[in-house]
């Protein structure tokens, strides 16, 4: 594996001080998030999101499959997530590093096993054919926080992602293309999104980490909440010491915040959505 | 689904193994259990005998912890001048689970995760900077599992790497935490972490900080609050 060069000690030393201050060193509050920005592509279910410099693509197809056989009315959901070195030259294609899987099985833990897409609505007949989504991820850009971006590029698709309409006559199943019937957009039972926040020592923890503080940071903690104030994923692994109500602070934090970006993200849904001829009679 | 059917807590308020909410199963702590300690074996077969090891069972669920280090790193590359690296492997027997999951292999993502979850735990606990370009390598054996996997397996790693000698700041303790209705239950067993939100905290017993909180499940964040000062008192008991 491929080792990143250790930032000078200059550079910590200096991140530290600025931080001590509450200082961060793109000019942002210790608990701000970088800027989202959504880009939604020509297809349904295409969606790019930059968080800063950070950016990944989503992209939702849809297949049909035959069910498993002890699961005969659920569809399939599979999330592909593999970092690439266009990312970051730190990633080897092939091979998966610690962070990949960390990475990974958040994305499936946060977005699959919290049931966000109904997939008993994905059934088309019970036993023989279900719809296979799958969420291709690509990381396209690294520069911290590569989680945080996945899951609202993946939410953000899968919110996107509008399924052709099928029609059952007996055993026989129709599906009706896109100009002959509008598409329909996925069951969602909610929006869960991650928040990463970066630990130092004897330091106040800061929000959405870039890739240098992330280096320099002494413990990551992510959240995965959604605007219902659940919490779906809770994940600190190692790194500095908390004490219980310090967990508490970044949680109820974690729990405004999320609810802004489920607001943001609908509102750009709702934007996109006005541009687009989705019905047609 | 048998575990569907399964009555998390009856109406007496004891659970399915016939526990109170709060008991613990039965939990033994055995060190230095590894076979190739003793010497005889080792010089016949030439395996380098672990540094330190360690056995701990909670009700069912039994995991062999063997440290190997402070040594020479394997891979030069892996060597840190100022302090010690600390590679963690986790292995599962075949034999482990009672026939229902998916066997798992060294590659599964899962054993992967819960590696890199006992190394971070651990980096920071482990006074690495008093051995320099070496490698602490702790070998993670699940013998029989019964739930609570991660949280048996930290107690055995801290068990383990006492018996090797290997300084450490404090104890790591760890417990799992599962929520049924509004009532917290601790140590679950294989079928309640099917049914309930777990919660797996790892703490230090001296300062009560938190090393480690692992959740997958959905739970409204004030329930969140109550399982983990919960699990914090707990440990501290331990």
């Amino acid at each position: 594996m491929v080792r990143e060069i250790e930032p000078p000690s200059v550079q910590k030393e200096f991140l530290l001080a600025a931080l001590a201050e509450s200082r961060r060193l793109d000019g942002r509050l210790p608990l701000e998030m970088r800027k989202v920005d959504y880009i939604f592509g020509e297809e349904l279910g295409c969606v790019e999101c930059r968080l800063g410099k950070t950016a990944v693509l989503a992209q939702v197809t849809a297949t049909i499959a035959k069910p498993r056989d002890d699961r005969p009315y659920e569809g399939f959901l599979l999330i592909n997530s593999e970092i690439g070195p266009m990312a970051s030259s730190v990633y080897e294609s092939g091979r998966a590093s610690d962070d990949e899987v960390m990475i990974t099985r958040l994305l499936e833990k946060s977005i699959r096993r919290t049931e966000a897409v109904d997939r008993e609505a994905l059934c088309i007949i019970a036993g023989e054919k279900v719809w296979h989504l799958r969420l291709t991820l690509h990381f396209l850009s690294d520069s911290g926080n590569l989680l945080d971006c996945a899951a609202m590029a993946g939410m953000a698709a899968l919110r996107h992602f509008r399924k052709p309409e099928v029609e059952v006559i007996g055993d026989e199943v129709i599906i009706h293309s896109p100009d002959e019937r509008a598409p329909v957009p996925l069951a969602i039972h909610h929006t869960p999104l991650c928040l990463t926040f970066a630990y130092y020592e004897n330091l106040q923890p800061i929000l959405d980490p870039i890739h240098l503080e992330a280096t320099l940071c002494a413990g990551t903690l992510t959240l995965t909440l959604n605007a219902q104030r659940e919490i779906c994923v809770l994940s600190k692994a190692g790194g500095t010491p908390l004490a219980a109500d310090e967990i508490m602070g970044v949680v109820r934090v974690g729990v405004e915040r999320v609810r802004e970006m489920v607001k943001h993200l609908e509102e750009e849904l709702e934007k996109d959505k006005s541009t687009r001829v989705v019905e047609v009679r | 689904m048998s575990s569907s059917r399964l009555e998390i807590l009856n109406d007496g308020g004891l659970r399915h193994d016939a526990r109170r909410p709060y008991e613990l199963r039965s939990t033994s702590f055995l060190l230095s259990t590894s076979s190739s300690s003793s010497t005889s074996s080792s010089s016949s077969t030439g395996l380098t005998p672990p540094d330190g090891s360690s056995t701990v069972t909670q009700g069912l669920t039994s995991v062999q912890v063997t440290v190997f280090g402070p040594r020479e790193p394997r891979q030069r590359s892996l060597a840190a001048h100022d302090r010690a690296t600390v590679a963690v492997e986790v292995g599962v027997v075949p034999w482990a689970s009672s026939g229902s999951g998916a066997k798992r292999t060294r590659g599964d993502k899962r054993l992967q995760e819960i590696g890199a979850a006992i190394r971070q735990t651990f980096e920071p606990v482990i006074m690495t900077h008093l051995y320099p370009r070496s490698e602490i390598a702790i070998n993670v054996q699940v013998l029989s599992a019964d739930g609570g996997i991660l949280p048996t397996s930290i107690n055995a790693t801290t068990l383990a790497l006492i018996d090797a000698g290997i300084s450490l700041l404090d104890y790591v303790t760890s417990i799992s935490i599962g929520l049924h209705l509004l009532q917290p239950l601790l140590d679950l067993s294989q079928p309640e972490e099917m049914d309930l939100p777990t919660l797996v905290v790892a703490s230090l017993p001296s300062s009560g900080k938190i090393t480690l909180a692992q959740m997958e499940t959905r739970l409204h964040v004030d329930r969140f609050e109550e399982m983990l000062t919960l699990g914090t008192d707990e440990e501290g008991r331990r």
